[in-house]
């Protein structure tokens, strides 16, 4: 039975991303029913993902090729958040000082703590240089941790979960620290969860998310700047 | 025809955005360069709004979908995981809480000195 279902799998290029999209509707069916905020259709999704690819004995690389289709939007969907950006371009201008001062000081904290946390649980270098990045966006988070000697895909999977927080985590923590401010509330989901987190800030409001794009390509250069220099006190 | 052709306009730019990355020196990665470029591109008029209008906002769109099958990529590195759980936790809950906070609450602050209207 498992040897038929793989090879029917092997001979199918589209299943992984038929999988993709099926579980991610069974977890926004899921959101939709509970209405509990935790019931993240990314977060559930991927867990059925991974129960199916256990329980069938599927290997994950065989999972990521057949579901190549759905990877290989990630960069033009990346690019296309220059379009929301452009249609608030004017609140952009007008507010430039303090968006750059609130994602500078998203990063600081970001590596900031990430060292201190570092050094009093008595990391290696590179397991510190594999968190470091880890507020920003996939592409320059793995690339970043790698080039810092740290271990890129352990970052990845860091940066998800990261961006999973910080999307169940906006509405509680915007209302907590009452920060009511539509481009505060932007900058700051963007500079601490990427994209993951924008598609939260998108739902919030369309100047909630133009800014979290935003935070997302200046909180990344950011950090590739920065990163550098606080790895070496690690 | 209207999405394909816009689709292609937004490839295009991903293109020159990999090119980029590629030829510079710098740790920036192409979905980087490709989001400015694309601004750029707006910004200048040598592309307006409508012919990427409507592909590009479907993109943004469906972005919590494109990051599911890295998202399963963590099955495989339970033994790099589990080596570092409590550090990897703590980064990803309370410290993405404190910056959130930081860049949130600056952002504010700084807005509600005068730094921008309070629209």
């Amino acid at each position: 039975m498992a040897e038929l279902f793989s090879r029917l799998l092997s001979q199918s290029s589209v299943w992984g991303a038929a999988l993709t999209i099926a579980a991610f509707g069974l977890g926004t069916v899921l959101q939709r029913r509970s209405g509990k905020a935790w019931c993240n259709p990314l977060l559930i999704g991927a867990l059925l993902v991974m129960a199916v690819l256990a329980l069938t004995g599927t290997p994950y690389p065989e999972f990521k090729i057949s579901a190549g289709a759905v990877s290989y939007l990630l960069l033009p969907a990346t690019v296309s958040l220059a379009i929301p950006l452009y249609e608030k371009w004017e609140l952009l201008r007008e507010n430039a000082a303090a968006i750059l001062a609130g994602i500078a000081a998203g990063v600081a904290v970001s590596l900031g703590s990430m060292v201190l946390l570092s050094r009093v649980m008595g990391l290696d270098p590179a397991q510190g240089a594999t968190l470091l990045p880890k507020s920003v966006t996939t592409a320059i988070g793995m690339d970043v941790a790698e080039t810092l000697g740290g271990m890129p895909s352990l970052a990845g999977a860091v940066i998800v979960l990261t961006g999973i927080v910080g999307s169940l985590s906006a509405p509680w923590v915007c209302g907590t620290m009452r920060i009511h401010d539509p481009i505060a509330r932007g900058i700051g989901i963007g500079t601490s969860s990427h994209a993951i987190g924008t598609s939260k800030a998108l739902e919030m409001g369309d100047v909630e998310g133009a800014m979290s794009g935003l935070a997302i390509a200046v909180a990344g250069i950011l950090t590739a700047l920065l990163a550098p220099v606080f790895a070496k006190f690690l | 025809m209207k999405w394909v052709f816009q689709s292609g306009r937004i490839l295009g730019v991903c293109f020159l955005a990999e090119i980029l990355a590629e030829l510079l020196p710098l740790p920036v990665p192409a979905s980087v360069y490709g989001l400015a470029l694309m601004l750029a591109a707006l910004k200048s008029g040598l592309l307006r709004l409508d012919q990427v209008k409507d592909t590009g906002r479907f993109l943004v769109s469906i972005l919590p979908v494109l990051f599911l099958p890295a998202t399963v990529g963590i099955m495989d590195l339970r033994s790099e995981l589990s080596a570092m759980l409590l550090p990897c936790l703590i980064a990803a809950g309370p410290v993405t809480v404190l910056v959130m906070a930081a860049a949130g609450l600056v952002t504010q602050w700084v807005r509600r000195r005068g730094g921008g209207n309070h629209g």
